[in-house]
């Protein structure tokens, strides 16, 4: 009768067995997420508070380091970026209003869409994918070679002495690099308005800004600043907490890359929502 | 100096330190051996608070270190300098810049005193060519000094050395000794040493003790570890050809 009783236990939890484990699973993956922010919020508070400190010389020679890192040396990269997008943009809205005669228009659609979204937007991955990327794997190689002990020991607190540094770096440089690639992705659509789609620098110009409002500005230069934050703290928590050598730091900057990019497309439609809705 | 109470850790499910307990007395050179993953760097973490025990107590003096939070965990901390495997000098900092590192940060000393500290310490340690070089720029050898250079640049009681010898040559792994040595000598620091250089441990240890699957197998006097009649230790005094007083006894002559 027992061995009945099992054989039907043991069937009925096999039957349950996959979704169980599953939920677990994902259960166990929800946990590590929850813990893993929990960290990094933590991480970024104790960094914010630093910000007090950034006027000490060390400190501010860090900080000039990263803007020149963050800045400067990204400049190559996100110009290009910057024009095609512009080009791409006017080329394929330019197509569209042409079927309807209306195509000296594109400076308006191009401008209002650069501006709001893909100005922030497109700065915000390339940053992540640069810069993001190269602090994970330096405090990742930190971290491994025992570089961040050693800062603990000597009681210098890793959130000052690196975080802190990055996120004002990431933070005011942002904002800079969007109004940039703003400029140069509306350059870009002018290019395209007057070499393929017959409209005059000066219409495409008129028409960019008469309907972009100085809301657009503001909000994507809010979103920007808030891409800067959010790459600094995933870039800082993902390289101070690596472990497990080489293969550590290079699961760290992926990492760091798939989850800004997750972040930046998430809270940036939260920031449209929130504004424009 | 330094005491471990009852520790117990397990790390990743595994038990690597299985309740123990042992002290390091003041001035003394105390050495910890143990073949890889017996727990010797575990040990040494705990006594700087970078692991804290499962259960258990370190103490520093009067200091329980291992429930020591903030302002009192940094305090404590400024007693030691440490030695890491690698160094874990600063990339980006010169020589200079990392031995100045922990002046910089932690006193109000003008740039002249630095400097004259630095260069001190540096001279002491045979190092004041490279005082402009990056650490990229320098052999294995070079960075041990120079990390050691910037453990002891606060004056500390107490200094950790992990494994300070691997990954050198036998001529520059008895310089090493003979510097951990000298500044014992010369400065009465206590001084632990974790290592699995059995010639260097019964070189500069007053005291060796070998840890084996997270317990301690043996804690000694360098000549009553020798004489050992534990397994393990035998075993392990074998496996690097030390069978005879004389071995390691010609080896602390010649960096003496």
């Amino acid at each position: 009768m027992m061995k009945v009783v099992t054989s039907e236990h043991q069937e009925k939890m096999s039957c349950l067995g996959l979704p169980l484990r599953s939920f677990r699973r994902l259960g166990r993956i929800v946990l590590i997420a929850c813990h893993g922010m929990g960290q990094a919020l933590i991480m970024l508070g104790s960094a914010t508070l630093y910000i007090r400190t950034v006027w000490r010389p060390r400190a501010r020679r860090e900080v000039v380091d990263q803007l020149y890192i963050t800045g400067i040396k990204s400049l190559g990269v996100i110009s290009v970026v910057a024009v095609f997008t512009g080009m791409i943009l006017a080329l394929q809205t330019g197509l569209e209003l042409r079927r309807y005669g209306q195509e000296e228009f594109i400076g308006s659609a191009v401008a209002v869409s650069v501006i709001r979204e893909m100005g922030p937007f497109m700065t915000g991955l390339i940053i992540a994918a640069s810069v993001g990327s190269a602090i994970a794997a330096q405090l990742g190689t930190m971290a491994v070679s025992e570089e961040i002990a050693a800062l603990e020991v000597m009681s210098i607190n890793p959130n000052r002495f690196l975080v802190m540094p990055r996120l004002v770096a990431l933070a005011l440089m942002m904002p800079i690099l969007t109004v940039y690639t703003n400029m140069l992705g509306i350059i870009g659509g002018g290019i395209v308005g007057a070499t393929q789609l017959g409209v005059s620098f000066q219409v495409y110009l008129d028409n960019a800004t008469r309907y972009a409002e100085n809301k657009d500005l503001f909000v994507g230069l809010f979103k920007s600043l808030v891409f800067g934050i959010i790459i600094a703290t995933v870039a800082c928590h993902q390289g101070l907490m690596t472990s497990e050598g080489a293969v550590g730091v290079g699961r760290a900057t992926r990492q760091t890359v798939i989850t800004s990019f997750l972040f930046i497309l998430i809270v940036g439609y939260m920031i449209t929502r929130l504004f424009y809705i | 100096m330094i005491a471990f109470e009852n520790v117990t850790k397990r790390l990743g499910g595994k038990l690597i330190l299985d309740d123990v307990s042992f002290e390091v007395p003041k001035g003394e050179t105390f050495v910890i051996v143990g073949l890889s993953g017996a727990g010797k760097s575990v040990t040494l973490k705990h006594m700087i608070h970078l692991l804290v025990p499962d259960s258990g107590v370190v103490r520093i003096g009067d200091d329980v270190i291992s429930r020591a939070r903030g302002l009192e965990l940094e305090r404590m901390r400024s007693r030691f300098g440490v030695l890491f495997q690698g160094a874990a000098l600063l990339q980006w900092l010169s020589v200079f810049e990392n031995v100045a590192l922990p002046l910089r940060e932690h006193t109000k000393m003008s740039e002249e005193k630095i400097q004259k500290t630095v260069l001190k310490k540096l001279n002491m340690l045979n190092m004041q060519e490279a005082v402009d070089k990056y650490p990229s720029d320098l052999s294995g050898g070079m960075q041990k000094r120079v990390g050691l250079a910037r453990a002891i640049v606060m004056n500390p009681e107490i200094v950790l050395y992990d494994e300070p010898t691997s990954g050198l040559d036998p001529v520059t792994s008895r310089l090493i000794d003979g510097l951990i040595d000298n500044l014992r000598n010369e400065l009465g620091i206590t001084s632990v040493v974790v290592t699995h250089d059995l010639h260097s441990a019964l070189s500069i240890g007053a005291r060796i003790m070998m840890i084996d699957g997270g317990k301690i197998v043996e804690n000694a006097t360098p000549h009553d570890f020798i004489e050992s009649k534990n397994e393990t230790v035998k075993r392990f005094l074998e496996s690097q050809y030390i069978t005879r007083r004389g071995n390691w006894e010609k080896g602390m002559e010649s960096h003496v």
